[in-house]
């Protein structure tokens, strides 16, 4: 029998048709954006809140690809580097310490007793509402931008890879033991090979939380950085600058999470099933 | 039968005494004792709940006996080590790891990470010949996932096997496995049982399949009576109510259709499983030679006169 292409729940579209499902809802968005923008501008030329694409890319142009006047540097460019700086010190950091404390909670009472309480509190802290102690005591460089990425994603990492590992089967570290594994061998040869792409997993849904911290940080004490950028702009109301900068962070972010699945399915073929 | 080895060459490879498991008020496992010599195929039968699975999982360690002894070749255990093999009905292998690599673990084990090179390099023959001996070399590159239920046991056993445990404990292996494949699987225990002089403790529900392969038969019962009466009620656990010895020789599958195969069932199922059918501790049918039993006053009054060994 002949499926419905769209509606219900047996629609089953061509392949041609999901491509063009797919791109339906970016096309409307930019449609509805380019028309408003040439209405606004046609009766106000002086208009900055919805900037024309030759407008954005000047500021682009002026951005990425020119040196600055004042310092020689490509703008965009340092922006980049100083926030992926910070985002893969805060991740990377934490996805560390998660990793290590979730195991060794799991699979050691004495320490997973001692530290669960103390992690599910410091995990529900929200916290951009410790922000202010966190400059109060990490100074306002880089350090205290760091930390508020570290603070905000690592009890979230610990918790998971600690849920992944108490959910392993007794019988496999029973196993690993009769096959002559001392203590040390079972964390670090038996569960983390195991654990690695959780671990995969969870960076790519902290990276969300990760974005937000470090943009928060970059809004209200820095000298470069993406969000700086965006805030710094924000004064003149330069949509010029802010849209492209959003789609550039929006850009980064789909590359990461695409690189770590990628990673996932070379790296883990085992982690598919 | 050969004699009871512990009668002659020290001590018996498994010796079980006055183990008790408790759980809060309710007894599961009450004063069992038990002695399993070298190169025994010993089976453990018994209803479901019993306690069966709880009696393995103390003898590899897993779980702690409430009160009571194990001793492999003479030594106390608790915890588990390489002295004991296991192989479960599921997650005996790895998912993370190819065959080969799941039987090459217990070697690697033994060397530090970064001398991994050198461990596959002197054991990865040793792992290739286990894997041929149970017929699933040729899928020594696959992962679990991309295995069959039957071929993932075939690998389990090698992976028992490469540490060369004095005693194989397996608990319900073949319990998840369709017929056919389970017969193939039990032909090839029996195989390897021989050309490697395995001691196995096999806990199974399948009365055919115990009485196929085992040399000896213990049957694990909550269906009995002692001299505690019945006001004992949950105090009371499952003992060992019979203990067969079987003619020591591989049999081929079509022994299962012969009459002494189905009366020899049918005598279990009616000393384990029936629960009108109680024995006092006393009467039990221990007739394997290294049987033994050791009652508290409270089970059998008359142990006082006439203490047992």
């Amino acid at each position: 029998m002949q499926l419905p292409r769209f509606f219900g729940v047996h629609a089953s579209p061509s392949p041609r048709m999901r491509w063009a499902l797919a791109l339906a809802p970016f096309v409307i968005l930019v449609a509805v954006y380019l028309v408003a923008s040439h209405l606004r501008l046609a009766e106000n030329p002086e208009d900055k809140i919805l900037p024309s694409v030759g407008q954005m890319a000047d500021a682009v142009e002026r951005l990425a690809f020119a040196p600055d006047q004042r310092s020689g540097e490509y703008v965009m460019l340092r922006d980049t580097l100083s926030s992926l700086k910070r985002l893969a010190l805060g991740i990377g950091l934490a996805a560390v310490v998660g990793l290590l404390l979730g195991m060794n909670m799991a699979l050691f009472p004495g320490m997973g007793i001692t530290l669960i309480a103390v992690v599910t509190f410091i995990s529900i802290i929200p916290p951009l509402a410790i922000l202010p102690i966190i400059f109060i005591s990490f100074g306002v460089d880089e350090l205290a931008k760091v930390m508020l990425i570290f603070l905000g994603t690592f009890p979230l990492i610990t918790r998971d890879i600690y849920g992944t590992v108490k959910a392993m089967p007794q019988e496999q570290l029973t196993k690993a033991l009769t096959l002559g594994a001392g203590e040390l061998q079972l964390v670090y040869r038996i569960v983390l090979p195991q654990v690695m792409p959780r671990l995969i997993e969870t960076i790519r849904l902290s990276l969300g939380g990760g974005w937000l911290f470090l943009i928060a940080a970059e809004a209200i004490a820095s000298t470069d950085g993406l969000g700086y950028r965006i805030f710094l702009v924000r004064r003149y109301l330069a949509m010029d600058v802010i849209i492209p900068y959003v789609l550039w962070i929006t850009f980064l972010g789909f590359a990461m999470d695409w690189s770590l699945r990628r990673i996932l399915q070379r790296c883990y073929r085992w982690y598919q099933a | 039968m050969t004699p009871a080895a512990h009668n002659g060459s020290g001590a018996p490879r498994l010796h079980i005494e006055n183990v008790y498991k408790r759980y809060g008020e309710r007894t599961v496992l009450d004063n069992i004792d038990l002695v399993v010599s070298k190169g025994e195929l010993c089976i453990v039968v018994g209803p479901s709940g019993c306690g069966k699975s709880t009696l393995l999982r103390i003898v590899v360690g897993q779980e702690q006996a409430s009160a009571g002894d194990v001793l492999i070749d003479g030594a106390p255990v608790a915890l588990p080590d390489a002295s004991r093999g296991i192989v479960y009905q599921k997650y005996s292998l790895y998912p993370h790891l190819t065959a080969l690599e799941n039987v090459l673990l217990g070697k690697m084990l033994e060397y530090p990470f970064h001398r991994r090179r050198a461990a596959l390099a002197a054991h990865r023959d040793e792992a290739m010949e286990l894997l041929k001996r149970a017929r699933i070399a040729e899928h020594a590159g696959k992962y679990p996932h991309e295995l069959s239920g039957g071929m993932q046991q075939r690998v389990a056993i090698a992976q028992t096997l490469i540490k060369r445990p004095r005693i194989v404990l397996m608990d319900e292996p073949f319990g998840a496995l369709d017929a056919g494949v389970r017969e193939d699987m039990q032909v090839l225990l029996l195989e390897l049982w021989e050309a490697f002089g395995m001691t196995v403790f096999f806990v199974t529900h399948d009365l055919e399949e115990a009485v196929y392969l085992g040399t000896r038969v213990l049957v694990l019962s909550q269906y009995y009576t002692d001299d505690r009466g019945a006001a004992a009620g949950a105090a009371r656990g499952a003992k060992i109510v019979a203990d067969h010895a079987l003619p020591r020789r591989a049999m081929p599958t079509v022994a299962k259709s012969s009459p002494a195969f189905h009366e020899l069932v049918r005598q279990i199922r009616h000393e384990g499983f029936d629960p009108s059918y109680l024995r006092h501790v006393r009467e039990f049918n221990l007739e394997h030679p290294d049987a033994f039993q050791t009652l508290t006053p409270e089970e059998d009054s008359r142990a006082a006169a006439h203490p047992s060994s």
